[in-house]
């Protein structure tokens, strides 16, 4: 299939990007990875007047420790994160996720930047970003995760904004994140993200909603004593999941309490 | 607006004016005649169409061709070398890891990338390795072996390893 017609610009810097971006107008989009853009535009799902490739801007890939924080550029792709003997070792669920996204052919083309600001609801970096705090940074201004995801494919990103760096803060303890999906390439039909960080418990839900869930009451019940396989009969409280092809609402809502259960046990068992 | 683009396909020097919206894949076989590289399913899944750009496995109808200005690409037709099959070539032949062949030039490719990063990889890893790439024939038995073979092949003749590393060329 072969997608419409565009224009199609390469930009050397964030600040050509953008400008491009503007002079193109609200139909043009940035092309990092491509590798959710692209398979949209085939389809014609997506159909942007133009295209501003930020693949040249090589500083946008990089992965920096910076404190207690990591700082992931928006073009560093999957495999550099998930080989990354930094991220390994400070923040191993972010690592262990980026392993899990596609496949070798994916992983060596899509990147961090891409997922976040394509903001696709089944998107995996997208949880991790909101129930650790993280930060998007753009070439404008520093959003916390939890103000970003405002909608399905909807980011709080202006026409001309261009992510550069997503900023996630170092943590190491416990952590699990399960990718239920039928075959291994596949997005998730539900997901789950459990980390121990600060004494406290994070859980975040994929794919059962628009944007990412941070799974409140999850966390409360934790906090509150209560033993996993009980807290996690909380993971659907208040959800109302959109049925799709592969699950139905009630079949994703008893996965988000199922899988919420196991990746806390396994996060325990480490 | 068609843009100019120069690439290096299996050592070959091009270039072409072409329009932004050409898939990579479809410069590959219409415009280069290199039609061993397969479109197999349109939705990114099926990795027929694997090939290496700068030395990493990529899905080429997944990229546009403007995007391999100035990179290197290896194909399918790329992999034997004067006459003669690639190890990983020959292991699918001898192993018959394969039946009707039309996923065939992917899963080398995605071998061969996959020997480069790990020259001694386990079953899983291989599986694992070879996720990307769907086969509707065989069960995916004889080309797990195929890639066992090849891996030993290509452990005895460290020259043929070498090219995989860097991205058969």
């Amino acid at each position: 299939m072969i997608p419409a017609a565009f224009e199609y610009a390469r930009a050397s810097s964030v600040d050509e990007a953008s400008k491009l971006l503007s002079k193109f107008g609200e139909d043009a989009k940035v092309l990092a990875g491509g590798h959710s853009l692209i398979p949209l535009m085939r389809l014609r799902l997506a159909q942007p007047s133009a295209l501003v490739d930020i693949n040249g801007i090589k500083e946008l890939d990089h992965i920096k420790e910076d404190g207690h924080k990591l700082r992931i550029g928006a073009l560093t792709p999957h495999v550099t994160i998930q080989n990354s003997s930094v991220v390994k070792d400070k923040l191993p669920l972010l690592a262990e996720v980026a392993g899990e996204v596609g496949d070798n052919q994916v992983r060596n083309m899509g990147t961090m930047g891409g997922v976040i600001a394509h903001a696709d609801a089944a998107g995996d970096y997208p949880t991790l970003a909101l129930i650790l705090d993280a930060e998007i940074v753009t070439n404008r201004r520093t959003i916390p995760a939890k103000d970003f995801f405002k909608d399905l494919f909807t980011t709080a990103l202006g026409p001309d904004e261009v992510v550069t760096e997503v900023v996630f803060p170092v943590a190491n303890g416990p952590h699990k994140y399960i990718k239920f999906r039928r075959r291994l390439f596949d997005w998730a039909i539900v997901g789950v993200a459990a980390q121990k960080m600060n004494g406290g418990w994070r859980i975040g839900l994929t794919n059962v909603g628009p944007t990412p869930v941070r799974a409140n009451a999850v966390e409360k019940a934790l906090h509150d004593g209560a033993k996993p396989e009980e807290a996690a009969e909380h993971a659907s409280d208040g959800l109302d999941p959109a049925g799709d092809l592969r699950a139905s609402p009630e079949y994703k809502k008893h996965l988000a309490r199922v899988l919420t259960k196991r990746a806390i046990q396994q996060a325990q068992g480490q | 607006m068609k843009h100019k683009v120069t690439t290096t396909v299996n050592g070959r020097k091009h270039e072409h004016e072409v329009e932004p919206r050409l898939l990579l894949v479809h410069y590959l076989r219409d415009e280069l005649g290199l039609t061993g590289t397969h479109i197999g399913c349109d939705t990114s899944q099926c990795g027929a169409c694997t090939i290496h750009v700068d030395g990493k496995a990529v899905k080429s109808c997944t990229m546009f061709a403007v995007q391999a200005d100035g990179k290197s690409l290896t194909t399918i037709e790329g992999m034997a070398k004067d006459g003669e099959l690639h190890p990983i070539q020959q292991a699918f032949w001898d192993e018959h890891g394969l039946q009707c062949g039309y996923c065939t030039p992917g899963f080398i490719m995605a071998a061969a990338y996959l020997l480069g990063q790990n020259p001694n990889p386990t079953e899983d890893e291989i599986r694992k390795g070879l996720e990307g790439n769907l086969c509707r024939c065989t069960g995916y038995v004889n080309i797990v072996k195929a890639v066992q073979t090849a891996a030993k092949t290509m452990s005895t003749s460290p020259a043929r390893k070498a090219t995989v590393a860097a991205g058969g060329n």
